[in-house]
């Protein structure tokens, strides 16, 4: 790989030994791609954060060393500088207000916020949530990105226009302290064009069809490039979110295009650029019924859990789910978790909002999810989710029934304690 | 080995592009499924978790993973990174479909890796067959499992 002479420098150890692994790791990764160069990037999104017990060992020897090894792959333990270039903590394990509720133990809580010191530090910008283009870091279309966090890599390139590949925990880790991540895949404006197209035949509108649509994509394309035509509702951003989010988990999508509506293709022609438009992928309600019965991994109607907010909730979602919940009061056996990123927590408290859901027994929760913490309420065996992707994974990590639906279905459901959604 | 044993023996050689130096020989296990790691499989034990995946159950450790390649969360790198820390990582990784997710796996994962194959791997490795990898050259050797 040919490195630019400030890039050999850093490699060499000119900069010191955490850069020197940092470049290191880049060169492998970026061997391992076959890719012919590096790229400056100046906004990196990663997971640093020390909140497994997994994790505990290690961070006996120090943070130093946590960051070393995870996020460097390096054996040593390296002293770990600023970092080089802005950078964000995505979506961690622990809620620094509720982990008691997660059934996190005391130390384990002391611990992520003993990391979160060193990382903040450090510079790295403690946001912990999965949709950081909610609380401020919305990159400008064409800006080089290193994201993790797979439904925030296909919004940033797709909603946003910004470009990044997915990245992981040791790739975001070397790039914070280089600036550096390789040239490779959604960074070249000729890897960006659709090699897929899906004809929607009916309307999709509310957000858990759109998690259908989504879902349905990615089940068919797997990591390629649709382009949808016949959208005639104009999405918003919880739409999108949701969209993106089900199919980067049924799939390996990172980048789609809806032409007319998001920045990187004004028509079909565009989307497609160079590229032949395949014959087309038909969604119709044949389709949409059979993604909705996929989703469905529970036999079981009486449900003891309800998940909300995955990706992390817009405020205007808060505003919806106090709405529905307002003078009512959830089922005695059934927990309600409502997940937002902590500063739109903030804008929740103060709009009443967080006290409407815990008035009627929901619990508002920050920083994580139950896929990402493995924490559920004790004895959970049937869950219900608003979210395609928190129905995909769910299940699988934690071995709870799963049911999906929208949010009303799931908030009728904490509050009477049956699954009762339909299509 | 007998004589009717060698006989019965087919050995197939495969080559492709580096993705990861070293060389490592074990079992095959083989799935025309991608793989998802954060949520796809149990870093603790190598097995795969997804619920609709054909290999749920099985473990991976030890042995050559032949598949077509990653998909899901970005969590890949760091759960397969995990396997290697637990000791319970695959000796070898064959793919057909090169992503950010998988090289980076690849890498921290610290086993010779193969892609870009002249035949399609999956076309020619079964779960069971014995198969040496030499990642620095890019070379996969097949020995037919007999029966």
């Amino acid at each position: 790989m040919q490195l630019s002479d400030f890039e050999q420098a850093l490699f060499d150890g000119v900069h010191g030994d955490a850069k020197a692994r940092a470049m290191d790791l880049l060169v492998r990764y970026g061997e391992a791609l076959g890719a012919e160069r590096l790229v400056e990037t100046n906004n990196v999104a990663g997971a640093f954060n020390a909140s497994t017990p997994s994790i505990r060992q290690l961070a006996e020897e120090g943070f130093d060393s946590v960051y070393s090894k995870l996020n460097l792959d390096s054996d040593d333990t390296v002293e770990i500088p600023h970092v080089a270039v802005p950078t964000c903590q995505l979506i961690t394990g622990i809620d620094n207000e509720n982990w008691a509720l997660q059934g996190v133990d005391a130390p384990l809580a002391k611990l992520q916020q003993e990391s979160e010191k060193f990382l903040g530090k450090r510079g790295i910008n403690l946001m912990c949530t999965c949709t950081p283009y909610q609380v401020g870091n919305v990159p400008v279309k064409g800006e080089h990105c290193a994201w993790m966090e797979s439904s925030a890599v296909i919004y940033c390139n797709s909603v946003l226009g910004a470009r990044t590949n997915v990245e992981g925990k040791e790739s975001t880790g070397a790039a914070a302290l280089t600036g550096r991540i390789p040239y490779w895949g959604y960074h070249l404006p000729e890897n960006r064009f659709a090699n897929r197209l899906i004809d929607v035949d009916i309307k999709v509108d509310d957000m858990a069809d759109w998690g259908l649509l989504g879902y349905f994509i990615g089940l068919q394309v797997e990591e390629d490039i649709p382009a949808l035509r016949g959208i005639t509702h104009q999405p918003d951003m919880i739409k999108l979110k949701h969209f993106g989010a089900a199919a980067a988990s049924s799939g390996g999508v990172e980048l789609y295009h809806i032409p007319g509506i998001t920045p990187e293709a004004g028509s079909l022609e565009q989307a497609f650029g160079p590229n032949r438009q395949p014959e087309p992928i038909r969604y119709t309600e044949v389709e949409r019924r059979s993604t909705y019965e996929r989703l469905q991994c529970a036999t079981d109607r009486k449900v003891d859990f309800i998940m909300l907010g995955c990706p992390h909730n817009s405020i205007e979602q808060m505003a919806l789910i106090a709405h529905l919940l307002e003078g009512k009061r959830i089922h005695r056996d059934v927990a309600l978790w409502v997940h937002t990123p902590r500063a739109i927590r903030q804008v929740a408290d103060r709009s009443g909002y967080t006290d409407i859901i815990s008035g009627a027994g929901g619990v508002v929760m920050s920083d994580t999810c139950p896929s990402i913490s493995r924490r559920l309420p004790k004895g959970v065996r049937v869950i219900a989710t608003d979210s395609a992707k928190q129905a995909h994974y769910l299940p699988a990590i934690t071995k709870v029934q799963g049911w999906y639906g929208s949010v009303g279905d799931c908030v009728d459901a904490a509050i009477s304690g049956e699954w009762a959604g339909t299509l | 080995m007998a004589d009717d044993v060698r006989a019965a023996t087919r050995t197939i050689t495969i080559s492709g592009r580096k993705v990861v130096g070293g060389r490592a020989a074990a079992e095959a296990l083989v799935t025309r499924e991608t793989i998802s790691g954060w949520g796809g499989i149990n870093e603790r034990d190598g097995s795969i978790i997804e619920l609709r995946h054909e290999l749920v159950g099985q473990s991976f450790a030890g042995k050559v993973l032949v598949f077509p390649g990653a998909k899901g969360s970005s969590g890949w790198s760091a759960f397969f990174h995990m396997t290697r820390l637990n000791n319970v990582a695959p000796a070898a990784m064959i793919f057909t479909r090169m992503t950010t997710k998988v090289a980076l796996g690849a890498v921290v994962t610290r086993v010779p890796a193969v892609t870009d194959c002249d035949v399609d791997p999956l076309d020619i490795i079964e779960t069971g067959d014995w198969v040496e990898v030499d990642g620095d050259k890019g070379t996969v050797i097949v020995t037919k499992r007999m029966g």
